[in-house]
């Protein structure tokens, strides 16, 4: 570059979060609207239908225990998925050279990626607040810095293993086989539904090695103030999960895995 | 000497032991256009892939106006752009969006950029279609595209790899005059093409490459005068039945109205004149017969 004075770091990260934002942005409609019908779904069946022959759960109305686990499940699936398909795609199309060629950093790269995923996962987060307050209108958030900084964190961690997701990934199945194999059925039996002291003895210690349990109940912790984990255990692992996958991608892409020939 | 970029003892060898790189060496003067030629599988997109960093080197260093590209990164990479053999950039995206973002990526703000982007699509030809989807542009105008992310920059270093592939004849002149330019205004380049005459025309200096070792690293003109031979066509006023025989040259009728001939370097071709002329046949022009140094590049190159 000719005119040196104009390199800015600053510049190459907003450049590539600004991309990834207006990205799921452009495909709206694939990314915004189908969490908000689905979870519109689950409020009307299990929360108006069936949820007043349930009772309640941890001493809340049903439809009121659901909220926290019904945004959880939104923010996970949509951060990982934002990330893994959008690096996962840049690798594809080849794309990725755009990036590999310029002088922007690895943790530049990594941390506009994951921005990226975080902004989808909290705004969708958001959506599907606004949903519930359809269903439940009295709705009122217990402890707000707690709900935003688990919401932030849970974006943050799980932004980071769609990256790591994409960087191995070298088919489109590859990219599905995680959320629908792994994901999925960890969230459904990670307390989204239900309080896991319902659970026998036997199922309640299985379902502690969850590590979707403790996101989910942290996450509740923070809205309803009730929660069927330690949170400064679950915000411990949380945080050391983020640190692990963040120097275990920085590491992929300096030794560029799954990116470089 | 200054040198766009030096390359010393470069080794690849890919996973599962293919070596595509023998430990090449190789320097570009500042301000040449060079010409990096070499059969499929030679390995030049090797070593392009390593000097952009898009392919790890095995050992061996590059340096790029002196930075090296595992030390002084970012400085190094600022002065490299890069055109890919492969169409690398989101097929979705507008055209100016794609290279505004390039900007970008290269930490050129928006308000800098902006200006810099207008010029570089309409020098190419693409300011008309820049909110067009990348999707809908033909190949041609892909290549130009592809040019104009890697100059948003302005590099001092650009590396083309065959980008004229698959663009009609009209639209590669174009491409080739624009080269030129940019190249008589100071920036350094490096291209590789399997058009041979495109190396002719526009390259000063040459390298050949093949089987992961250089076979020639030279100037177009010493290269071209290792020839021993020129073919010329001759185009006839009037038809001929059968070929002429003088001695001392091999003449072959491809057509009543077309003579063919190879003459030695160290043969006059007015010889070759006068002795028609006493045989009554006229020559009405008079054009080289095929590309001079893809005889010389299949001869480098079966050894």
């Amino acid at each position: 570059m000719n005119q040196k004075q104009q390199f800015n770091i600053s510049v190459t990260l907003w450049t590539l979060t600004s991309k990834e934002i207006r990205r799921f942005l452009r495909i709206w409609i694939q990314t915004l609207v189908p969490p908000a019908i689905t979870m519109s779904l689950y409020f009307v069946i299990f929360g108006s239908l069936i949820g007043p022959r349930i009772g309640e759960m941890d001493g809340f109305n049903y439809v009121q225990f659901m909220i926290p686990g019904l945004i959880m499940m939104s923010v996970i699936t949509n951060s990982y998925a934002n990330v893994v398909s959008s690096f996962y795609s840049v690798k594809f199309q080849k794309s990725i050279e755009e990036l590999l060629i310029s002088p922007m950093p690895n943790w530049t790269i990594l941390l506009g990626f994951i921005l990226g995923g975080v902004a989808r996962g909290v705004l969708v987060g958001m959506i599907v607040f606004f949903v519930s307050l359809f269903f439940y209108p009295e709705f009122q958030i217990q402890n707000v810095p707690l709900t935003l900084l688990v919401l932030l964190l849970t974006a943050i961690l799980f932004s980071l293993m769609g990256f790591l997701n994409a960087i191995f990934a070298d088919s489109f199945d590859a990219i599905s086989v995680v959320p629908t194999f792994v994901l999925t059925p960890l969230i459904y039996l990670g307390g989204v539904f239900y309080s896991i002291n319902i659970l026998p003895d036997f199922w309640r210690s299985i379902s502690m090695a969850n590590p979707m349990l403790y996101v989910v109940n942290t996450f509740r912790e923070g809205m309803l103030g009730v929660s069927d984990v330690s949170i400064s255990f679950s915000l411990i692992m949380i945080s050391i999960f983020i640190i692990v996958f963040s120097f275990l991608c920085l590491y992929l892409l300096k030794k560029g895995i799954g990116i470089r020939t | 000497m200054n040198y766009a970029l030096e390359i010393k003892n470069l080794v690849k060898t890919y996973t599962g032991g293919t070596k595509a790189l023998n430990g090449i060496s190789l320097n570009v003067k500042e301000g040449d256009f060079y010409a990096l030629l070499g059969p499929n599988g030679a390995g030049k997109s090797s070593t392009i892939g390593i000097i952009g960093t898009l392919v790890t080197k095995t050992s061996g260093s590059v340096k790029i106006f002196d930075k090296d590209i595992d030390i002084n990164v970012a400085e190094a990479k600022s002065m490299l752009g890069v055109v890919s053999q492969e169409i690398n950039f989101s097929q979705f995206e507008k055209v100016l969006d794609i290279v505004t973002t390039q900007a970008g990526f290269y930490g050129i703000k928006k308000s800098i950029a902006k200006p810099k982007v207008k010029d570089i699509l309409i020098r190419l030809g693409l300011w008309d279609m820049r909110n067009d989807q990348a999707r809908t542009l033909s190949g041609g105008y892909k290549r130009r595209l592809m040019i104009a992310k890697a100059l948003i920059h302005e590099p001092k270093l650009l590396i083309l790899d065959e980008p004229t592939a698959g663009v009609d004849i009209e639209l590669r002149r174009e491409m080739w005059d624009f080269l030129r330019e940019i190249n008589n205004n100071g920036t350094t380049i490096i291209l590789t093409t399997h058009y041979l005459e495109e190396a002719e025309q526009l390259c000063r200096n040459i390298g050949i490459i093949d089987k992961g070792e250089i076979v020639a690293d030279t100037s177009m003109k010493d290269l071209l005068s290792r020839l021993d031979v020129q073919g010329f066509v001759l185009d006839l006023e009037e038809h001929l039945e059968a070929e002429p025989k003088i001695d001392g040259y091999s003449l072959k009728l491809e057509d009543s109205l077309t003579l063919v001939t190879a003459i030695n370097k160290n043969k006059s071709i007015n010889n070759l004149f006068d002795e028609l002329n006493k045989l009554g046949i006229k020559v009405k022009s008079l054009r080289n017969e095929s590309n001079r140094l893809e005889e010389l590049f299949i001869e480098m190159v079966k050894r």
